[in-house]
């Protein structure tokens, strides 16, 4: 296949690895995001019943973040080879990338619920509003703006962090400027093709986060 | 009996005491005004009396029931009696103003969410601010702010109001209207308890007038005794110093 980068198969070769890098990064910044949420919020419960959960929390937060991402995914690599040998890498990658996720966003969820003033929160308790619906109707459409910006910003720096899964043999869009190489391609061209793919999912999505920055900040509600 | 009657009751953060043994009573439909010095107490008070910060001793008691502070069920229990309005509005800044005043009755009392509306409007329309129903806080001036988050505090139908500095964040143009609230408010015979520095506001509205200092009533009486024949020297040298300003 040497000599066309244009081939209809050196492009699906391209798509397909393109895929891999942008399904990692969404699949795994979403459930992060959503966990996070979870942790976030449980962290910041004052039920002493709750205290073990808190302290796992904390644990793995600050455990998580300390980790190089390219540990993590041999330690995850490792451990589920061990209990379920047959997930492929890019599962394997994948879940890599949501405990890494989960522990960053669990601090940008919680940075976006410290920054909603206390008044506000003494304003629904003095109504009889319970925890949750405080949670619901006050907090959390109030942290919303303050989370999202920085949330995002995290999803496109991830996307270039997602290059360590090559070193598992992931085929995403780093690994497959190598193989291109490999196949004969000049690294100009194999590299050049990635580095054009890369820029071309990171712009529109720094875009959409900066965006979503200015627009949440122009106005508290809504 | 009184309908709120506070006996020996202490409150202090962190080793330091800011109640001392303060002991008050209230009648139904009185206007009893906290004043004295900063650091005094009278916020403090207001805010143990909602359950914001605990008592370390004393107890309270509404219609002749001990308020249990340490009591989840006890707090909910003291909030569909008593409603407080803070100095800084803290009208939720997510919600519209029919928002901020339909939450917690629909939510914490159960009230039917058009039934809820249509007592909003009226609060509304009583505190002057029928049209803002559709704005958002930031949105309105303090002094509006400050005359939703009274109606805010009265859509709970609260037996006893109390209010916290409400006019020391305005703009002196717009303490007038929150001051006319207020009066209007005294008139349908809810009981209120309000710390104030507007002390000409004090001696008209009040039926009864506290001095307190370092976390003790010094002296109460009616609004004429108070401000007129003081007996004790703290109570006179707070007079003094507020005449000579």
């Amino acid at each position: 296949m040497s000599g066309d980068l244009f081939s209809p198969e050196t492009l699906a070769f391209l798509a397909a690895a393109l895929g891999r890098t942008l399904w990692m990064t969404f699949i795994g910044c979403t459930i992060g995001f959503v966990i996070g949420m979870v942790l976030a919020i449980l962290r910041r419960t004052r039920a002493p019943l709750l205290a073990p959960l808190r302290w796992a929390a904390a644990l793995y937060v600050e455990t998580f973040r300390r980790i190089p991402f390219l540990v993590i995914l041999i330690l995850v690599l490792f451990s589920v080879q061990a209990f379920a040998p047959d997930l492929s890498l890019l599962g394997i990658a994948t879940i890599a990338v949501t405990l890494a996720a989960t522990a960053y966003l669990t601090e940008i969820v919680g940075a976006g619920l410290d920054a909603v003033p206390r008044p506000q929160i003494e304003s629904a308790e003095v109504l009889g509003l319970s925890w949750f619906d405080t949670l619901r109707h006050v907090v959390l459409p109030q942290a919303w703006s303050v989370i999202l910006p920085p949330a995002a910003a995290f999803m496109v720096m991830f996307v270039k962090d997602t290059a360590l899964a090559s070193h598992l043999g992931v085929v995403e869009l780093a690994f497959a400027g190598k193989i291109l190489v490999n196949k004969g391609f000049s690294p100009l061209a194999g590299f050049g093709a990635v580095l054009v793919l890369y820029a071309l999912i990171s712009w529109p999505l720094g875009r959409i986060a900066s965006s979503l920055e200015s627009r949440l900040a122009a106005s508290r509600h809504r | 009996m009184p309908l709120l009657d506070i006996a020996d009751l202490s409150a202090g953060y962190g080793g330091k005491t800011i109640l001392d043994g303060l002991s008050l009573t209230a009648e139904r439909g009185d206007v009893v005004s906290l004043i004295g010095p900063s650091g005094s107490g009278k916020s403090t008070l207001l805010r143990v009396l909602i359950g914001l910060t605990p008592p370390t001793a004393g107890t309270v008691r509404i219609g002749g029931e001990a308020v249990d502070y340490a009591d989840k069920a006890g707090l909910k229990a003291l909030r569909r009696r008593m409603s407080i309005v803070f100095q800084q509005f803290n009208l939720f800044q997510n919600l519209t103003v029919l928002g901020n005043l339909t939450l917690a009755p629909v939510r914490t009392l159960g009230v039917a969410p058009a039934e809820a509306e249509a007592r909003a409007r009226d609060l509304l329309a009583n505190v002057g601010l029928a049209d803002k129903a559709g704005s958002y806080p930031d949105q309105l001036s303090g002094g509006q702010q400050q005359r939703v988050a009274i109606a805010r505090a009265l859509a709970m139908q609260p037996e006893i109001l109390l209010l916290d500095e409400v006019t020391s964040a305005l703009d002196p143009e717009r303490v007038g209207e929150v001051l006319e609230t207020i009066r209007s408010l005294a008139s349908t015979g809810i009981t209120m308890l309000l710390v104030s520095h507007e002390m000409a506001f004090v001696r008209e509205i009040s039926t009864k007038v506290v001095m307190m200092d370092e976390g003790r009533v010094v002296e109460q009486g009616s609004p004429a005794a108070i401000f007129e024949t003081p007996t004790q020297p703290r109570t006179k040298s707070f007079m003094q110093a507020i005449i000579r300003h």
